[in-house]
């Protein structure tokens, strides 16, 4: 007989659980799920050597092992601590580690803009949620907040560097997932900065996967740039024949326009399948994709808000009781309304819309 | 089946006596009371000549706010949109462009933005949900009209008038309101 795998008993929150060797603290609450799951900005399942840098999954081991049953001194990372036979974690059990995630919080939103009213990511922004969770009402900070010299990542990335956690996320996914890597962190303490040095875009494949990555709105899609809000549109599952990735990708739709595509991620926030550049910035019709249906969003999500997923509509009757006759249209919206023109079609725009795309329209009408 | 309050009462139908059957009386006592209101104070009044003033809490038609240099506060975020019971509110965003700062405040705007006024019901959630100071319920009434399309409201019925260049547009538009607080 083989010999059989070790398996480690851990409780986290007073919930037991059998998990193998070698696994982190933070798999193995995401194993029990529910609320004892830190949250983590950083770490990335998928990203070998992700972790350890934001600090927002800090946890207390109360016992470090059923051999040295001791607690740990300090508050540890735990999405880079492993756990060892009879260990004993608390989470949200531990006021200790909610204080301090508050302050950890307190610190990532230090210098963060705030201008979520803006931001492409708001409405799917972990950091968002993080900061609702567990973050202030206002801010303690009374200084300028670090600024950055703009720089230009090409047509497809748009990169906001004030808004950036420095998680190294998109570091990693250039060197793991796409085939080089141009980008990095420049400069050090507050200083620090993703770029390219030199003035140059990132275009190799499957970089655009940075931007599924990214836990907070500093690298966003430039072809989706503020055309429209994400809870506005309709996620819907699609799949393609792709030479070079799975093609198994959401849609996020504005009736049959197709005004951004992303990978699909799980209950984590995490990819599922790494997308090649081709599919997610060049598709944007209907017709090349095979829709599925539409994307399970969690009801405590804003993107929710569409019913999509659920949505039956009752069945026209009008015409059953009236001999066939049509109901009378007594307006149509578009004659009158300049929002939602038909003749503008946002989706095949490529960079963020201007004033000249809604002024056309106006003479033309 | 029991009864479901004690306040039902049995109606007694006796029939008239010869006082009762005459009427006159009873009319008489009715036009009396009519009468005398003539001589009481009017609740109401000559409405467009007169005005009475509007409450602290009126919510009337829909203000997109400018800053004190008079540009557009509005983002485009679409908060309002999605705080909208009756889904009256859409828009559109674009981003502006150099040489553009004078009139958008941030690098975002509202190209388009409309609220149908069909379906507004005027309660106020999309004040409320602005972060950015953008959209006021002002005190206006909604004109009534013959037709629907003119309840269309874009953004040259929205926004408020230019606070330098059309100062005394931009004070009516602001209405009495702050005014009103400021004196109690």
């Amino acid at each position: 007989m083989a010999e059989e795998i070790k398996k480690l008993k851990v409780t986290i929150d007073n919930i037991t659980i059998d998990v193998p060797q070698g696994t982190t603290i933070l798999q193995a609450a995401r194993m029990i799920g529910g609320e004892v799951v830190p949250p983590a900005m950083c770490y990335y399942t998928k990203l070998q050597g992700s972790g350890g840098k934001c600090r927002t999954c800090l946890v207390e081991v109360s016992k470090g092992s059923e051999a040295d049953p001791r607690p740990m001194p300090k508050l540890v990372a735990s999405c880079r601590t492993g756990v060892m036979d009879g260990m004993e974690v608390k989470n949200i059990t531990s006021p200790k580690v909610l204080d301090a995630r508050n302050g950890v919080v307190e610190f990532l939103l230090l210098n963060h803009p705030l201008d979520c009213p803006v931001c492409d990511q708001a409405g799917e922004c972990h950091l968002q949620d993080l900061g609702y969770e567990h973050g202030k009402e206002a801010t303690r900070y009374e200084f300028k907040r670090r600024t950055f010299e703009k720089h230009d990542l090409g047509p497809y990335i748009q990169l906001h560097m004030t808004r950036c956690i420095l998680c190294y996320r998109c570091v990693y996914t250039a060197d793991q997932v796409s085939n080089k890597r141009v980008h990095g962190i420049l400069s050090r303490g507050d200083h620090a900065e993703i770029a390219t040095y030199i003035e140059k875009s990132l275009d190799n494949d499957f970089i655009g996967n940075v931007i599924d990555v990214c836990p907070v709105g500093a690298l966003t899609d430039k072809t989706f740039r503020f055309k429209n809000r994400v809870w506005f549109t309709k996620p819907v599952n699609a799949h393609r024949a792709c030479k070079c990735c799975s093609g198994k990708v959401t849609l996020w739709q504005r009736g049959e326009e197709v005004l951004r595509v992303t990978a699909r991620k799980d209950q984590w926030g995490e990819v599922e399948e790494w997308i090649c550049n081709e599919c997610r910035f060049e598709k944007k019709k209907t017709s090349d994709w095979v829709i599925e249906g539409p994307t399970h969003v969690s009801r405590h999500s804003v993107i929710s808000q569409g019913h999509y997923e659920k949505l039956s509509k009752p069945a026209e009757t009008f015409s059953k009781v009236h001999d066939e006759r049509k109901p009378k249209l007594l307006m149509d919206i578009h004659s009158v309304s300049e929002v939602n023109d038909p003749s503008i079609d946002l989706s095949v725009i490529k960079g963020p819309a201007t004033g000249k795309v809604f002024e056309q329209t106006k003479k033309h009408s | 089946m029991g009864q479901l309050t004690n306040r039902s009462r049995t109606l007694e139908q006796k029939p008239l006596t010869f006082w009762e059957s005459l009427y006159l009386p009873a009319i008489f006592k009715g036009m009396a009371i009519t009468f005398g209101h003539m001589f009481k104070k009017k609740p109401t009044i000559n409405y467009p000549e007169q005005k009475r003033p509007f409450s602290p809490v009126f919510r009337g038609l829909h203000v997109l706010n400018r800053d004190e240099e008079g540009r557009e506060n509005c983002t485009a975020c679409g908060l309002c949109a999605v705080a909208c019971p009756a889904e009256a509110i859409t828009m559109e965003a674009a981003e502006r462009q150099p040489g553009e700062e004078n009139l958008y405040r941030e690098e975002k705007y509202a190209a388009k933005y409309e609220i149908n006024m069909l379906r507004c019901i005027f309660c106020g959630l999309c004040e409320e949900a602005c972060p950015k100071d953008a959209i006021y319920l002002s005190e206006t009434f909604a004109p009534s009209d013959f037709t629907r399309k003119g309840f269309i409201y874009g953004k040259e019925n929205l926004l408020i008038p230019h606070p330098i260049k059309d100062k005394e547009n931009y004070e009516v538009a602001k209405g009495q309101r702050e005014q009103q607080i400021k004196n109690k």
